[in-house]
Order: C-alpha cells, then structure tokens, then sequence
C-alpha cells in the first residue's frame, strides 16, 4: 500500500455533505478577493467604465447644457444625478462580461465541481462589482465637483445617495449576469446588453426632463427602474419631496435583485 | 457492488436534443487504477466525464464515485474528485500561488493547510519559480501543470482528467505523463480521457474505446493490441520492381501490402519470430535480397482504425471509410 494517506472523507450514506452556512459568505468572499485582484492587476476595466462617464459629463455640461432648461435647478446639479446613475448602470455590464469570460476560459466548470456554496461564484462577482462601482462613483463625484457640481443636502442625504447607487448597480449586476450566464461569450454578453442598456438609461430622466418626451414615451421614461433611480438620487443631493422617489427606487432595486439573482443561480447550476 | 469500485458507472444514457450522446454505458474502475477512456472527438468522452464530476446530469442510468451517487449526493462526491478539464481553468490574472490558495479555500481547508499544500505542490509541479507571475505570462505546459495542481489541491482519491496533454509540445507531454505516473503510484484513482493511444497505452490499466456514445471495445493496452492490432513484418527493397514481385511470393506467409512508394512489402503475420524466418527463407530462395527488415508491434492506432475505421484524432472533414462499425 502507498504511504500517501487520503483524507478522511466524511461517511455520508446516502446523504450529502451539507454546505454550512458560514461557507455561503467565505466562498462568496474568495471569490471576491479573486475578482478585485483581477481589476487591481488589469485597471484598464475601470479606467475604462469612468472614461465614458467622463465624456458624457464634459458634453452635457459644455456642448449640450447650454441647451437644455430645467426649471429650478443648474443643470449641471440636475446631470450629475443622471451620471451617477449611468455610470453604475452600464458599468454593470461588466459582470456580464467577467462572467462570461469564466465560462469561456472554464474556471466556471472548476468551480461547479468544487464543493463550494452555488451562489459563490456570482455573488463574489457581484461584490467585487459593488466595491468596483464605489470606486468609479467617488470618482465621478469629484469629476462632477470639478466642473461646478454641488450638493445642496447634507452628508447623510448624500452618502444616502451613494448607497443606494451602489444597491442600484448590484441589481443590474444581477441581470448582467443572467445575460453573460446565457450567453457564455464575452462579445455576445456586450452586444446583448448594450442596447438595453441604452433604452434604460436614455430614454430615462438622467439627462433631460421627462415632461419634454412625446406621450407613449413618457410613460416608459417615467415608469422604468434607471428614472426611478435617478429621481431619488437627484432628490437625495439637491432636496425636495424625497421619502416616495427612495422608496420607488428601492422597490425597483430589490425586485431586480431577487428576481435576477433567482434566475441567475438557476441558470449557473445548468451552466455549460 | 458498487463500492468495491472507485468508479462505478451502470446504464448511464445522455441526450441531447435528438443526439443521443451517452447509450447505457457501463464502467467500472477498481481503487487505484487508471482507466484510458479514448475515443475521437464527440464519442462522448466529455459528456461522460461531466457527469461523473457532477457538471451535468444523466438522463437515465446511474452513476457512483466512491460509492456515492453524483446526481443525489454531489457535494459529497465534490469533496472526493478533482477535474483538469480541456483547457486550464486557471485565473488569467492571479498568480500561480494565489490561484491554488483560492482553490484551497473553496474546497475548504484550513488556511495553514492550503498554503502548505500549495508550496507542496507548487515544487512538486516544477512553478516555484513562476509562482508569483500572474498565470497569463504561462506556457501551455506551466498552465496544465497548474491546472492539474488545483485539481489535486485537497488531495482527491478520485481524479478525472479530460484530454491533459492536447495542444501541447511533446516535451510538455512527456512531463505532464511523467506527473500522472507518480499520482497514480501515490494510490489516486483516475480516470483519463484522450484521442492519444500513445497517452492511453503509457498511462491506463484499462482501456474503454467508445465511438458515438457506445462502448466498441476495452481491455488492456496488450490485450487490445494482440486481439486487434496485427504485427508486420517490413521488408524494404530498392527499387519497386523487386518489391512487388517479392509481394506475390510472400502472399505465401500472410496477407500483403506495398507502402512507401512501392517498395516495401508489409506482411501480415501472427507470430513474427517464425514469420522472419519464413520471409528470410523464402526470399533466398527466389534470390531477392532486401534493403532491410524490420517487425512492427501493432500500435493502439492500429486498434483504433480497425475498431472505428478511422484514427484516433481524424477530423471529421475528412472523408470516412466505408468500414465503420468493425466491431
């Protein structure tokens, strides 16, 4: 006989070896520290999802702003709400995109034949995604800053604000990541989720009024997650009425999230 | 019964869509022993082996690793195996070092006893000095090696590897069968996959060809060779005259066959020391002398057309014989 033991493997019967529940966390938290490391080592990905941002603020603010009217506010103070949410939304597509790359390059199978909590691998995604979008948001503050952003509320309104951001960011992580899972292929995951991307976060209030938009499309605009979204950010760092816009966006935020989390773990566990 | 097998695999049927992938395959494969499972592309080498790893599930049959059952035991049997799949499940932009800890971690050991383990095998696997690159800046060989670490990081008694050695330098290869060799004298279990005969004959105990989801033939690598492959006796001539006249006279001993432009006569024999002699005998006596002779052992590929009526690795562009189904 070799002189290599095995491991002591637990007798289970016919039973199975129970997760605990503590490894739900510590699993998603492995999987975390791996995908940070990867946007540590390769900052070109969030370079990357500030530089858009930072266009669009340099060309709302100087090309169009001087444009565009919204009644009571600077404009600039009315776009940087929209930015935010922007920001966050298409940055979201990253997760998509990391996931889809796992299935390409078959860590995603290393991972599903370890006995490890099935939710690790996507809620460790969608962490490090969250801490990726706060980074990307500090920034896009001090952008906003720059270029004569202020915030007229106080520092709980405000970090309020920054909350619920990243709260919005992890809920379309969530769909992300059922498009990357479905699709399995990096470039499809991108194509696929541009265009929606698009219809969420333009035919939103982010940059304009949605009172300037023609009848049909106005009702989508004012009745979609991202203008949800931007309306309570907006109220959060520039006041007025704003317990109901927090709570619209809210309900928005976690029904996306259970939903999209549901199908997404439904849809790892078959993953091919 | 089944827990006297490491593998134990009974009736197991995969469908997909209308192909059918798996067709009740049977497989057996005793405590510490390796199995070569070979067969050419979409034989359903990897449908069988994601099964077996709990990757996918059988729409009937049954499958157990250890005794337990992959469909209604998976974490249990998750604990017991480790994969290298076809390509190396490696983290791109972690080190070689961070790669097998997090692996360490996800199979759940002990912080001291992952990292002991990952400096065990970072030496045992030839990377210490890379262990610190990001694993992008691999070779193809440092990636498998890599790879086939994180497969071992939590010391599975049952390991599956999927094709370990395609797409790489024979260098490469040679090294990483080298590896295999000592997990398999350690005690491991394994279970092999591979369009290589070569592979399979250096590594397996047991050999299970299987073709379109079904089972075509297994036994050992000798066995296979005798009952299947043929030896040849060669015999080369200078110029092609000679060698297909001495093919005529030779059609005495056994069937034969003219190769290499025309001048070397192959014939078929079972016993080739006798064979030599006749060959020799009755070329002197029809004063035909031979450039050479030589005697060649049948090959596992050799096994392999025979059975499939195509090589181990023919794409499937290539017009087929129409000799399928030998067996």
């Amino acid at each position: 006989m070799t002189a290599i033991a095995l491991p002591a493997l637990p007798d289970v019967g016919e039973g199975d070896v129970r997760i605990p529940p503590s490894a739900v966390v510590s699993d998603a938290l492995a999987v975390a520290k791996r995908n940070l490391i990867g946007l540590m080592r390769v900052p070109t990905t969030v370079v990357f999802s500030t530089v858009q941002p930072v266009i669009f603020v340099l060309m709302f603010r100087y090309v169009f702003g001087g444009a565009i009217r919204v009644p009571g506010v600077s404009y600039v103070d009315f776009l940087m709400a929209g930015i935010f949410v922007q920001t966050v939304t298409f940055g979201s597509m990253n997760t998509g995109v990391g996931l889809a790359m796992d299935m390409q390059s078959g860590l995603i199978e290393r991972f599903r034949s370890l006995p490890m909590a099935r939710s690790a691998v996507l809620a460790g995604r969608t962490i490090a995604d969250a801490v990726r979008n706060l980074f990307v948001i500090a920034l896009m503050v001090l952008v906003g800053f720059a270029v004569g952003f202020r915030v007229h509320t106080g520092v709980l309104e405000f970090g309020g604000a920054v909350l619920l951001l990243v709260l919005f960011g992890v809920a379309f992580s969530w769909i992300m990541a059922y498009i990357g899972l479905s699709t399995g292929n990096a470039e499809a995951a991108q194509a696929a989720s541009f265009p929606l991307m698009a219809v969420f976060v333009f035919a939103s209030s982010a940059f304009v009024s949605t009172a300037t938009m023609p009848g049909p499309l106005r009702v989508y605009a004012n009745h979609q997650p991202v203008t949800a979204t931007v309306n309570a950010v907006r109220a959060l760092v520039l006041g007025g009425p704003t317990a109901g816009k927090v709570l619209t966006a809210l309900v928005w935020t976690v029904g996306i999230t259970i939903v999209f989390a549901f199908l997404s773990v439904r849809r790892y566990r078959r993953a091919v | 019964m089944s827990t006297n097998y490491a593998i134990h695999v009974e009736g197991l049927v995969k469908r997909f869509g209308d192909v059918l992938a798996l067709s009740a395959i049977d497989i057996d494969v005793p405590h510490g022993t390796v199995l070569g499972l070979l067969g050419p592309n979409g034989a359903g080498k990897t449908t069988a082996v994601r099964i077996l790893t709990t990757l996918l599930e059988p729409d009937a049959g049954e499958a157990r690793i250890l005794g337990m059952d992959v469909v209604r035991q998976p974490n249990a049997v998750r604990a017991s195996i480790g994969l290298a799949g076809q390509y190396a499940a490696v983290d791109e932009n972690l080190t070689g070092r961070e790669n097998l800890r997090m692996v360490g971690q996800l199979t759940r050991q002990p912080a001291s006893t992952a990292r002991a383990r990952t400096d065990e095998l970072l030496e045992r696997f030839d990377l210490v000095h890379a262990a610190d690159r990001p694993a992008k800046t691999y070779s193809g060989g440092m990636r498998r090696r890599l790879d086939l670490a994180a497969a071992l990081i939590h010391r599975p008694p049952v390991l599956f590897l999927d094709e370990p050695t395609t797409g790489l330098d024979p260098k490469s290869r040679s090294d990483l069968w080298g590896l295999i060799g000592e997990l398999v004298s350690d005690g491991t279990t394994l279970l092999l996959t591979t369009q290589y005969l070569e592979e399979a004959d250096r590594l397996a105990d047991h050999i299970v060809v299987i073709d379109e989801g079904r089972i075509i033939e297994e036994g050992s690598a000798t066995d296979l060779k005798e009952r299947l492959g043929r030896t040849l006796v060669e015999v080369k001539f200078p110029t092609t005259r000679r060698a297909r006249i001495a093919a005529r006279q030779l059609a005495a001993i056994g069937p034969t066959e003219l190769s290499d432009g025309d001048t070397t006569v192959g014939v078929g024999v079972t016993d080739s020391g006798k064979a030599l002699l006749d060959v020799v005998r009755l070329l002197e006596s029809v004063d035909l002398a031979p450039k050479s002779m030589a005697v060649r052992q049948p090959t596992l590929d050799d096994v392999f057309l025979q059975l499939t009526g195509r090589g181990p690795s023919a794409d499937d562009e290539q017009p087929e014989p129409a000799t399928r189904g030998a067996a």
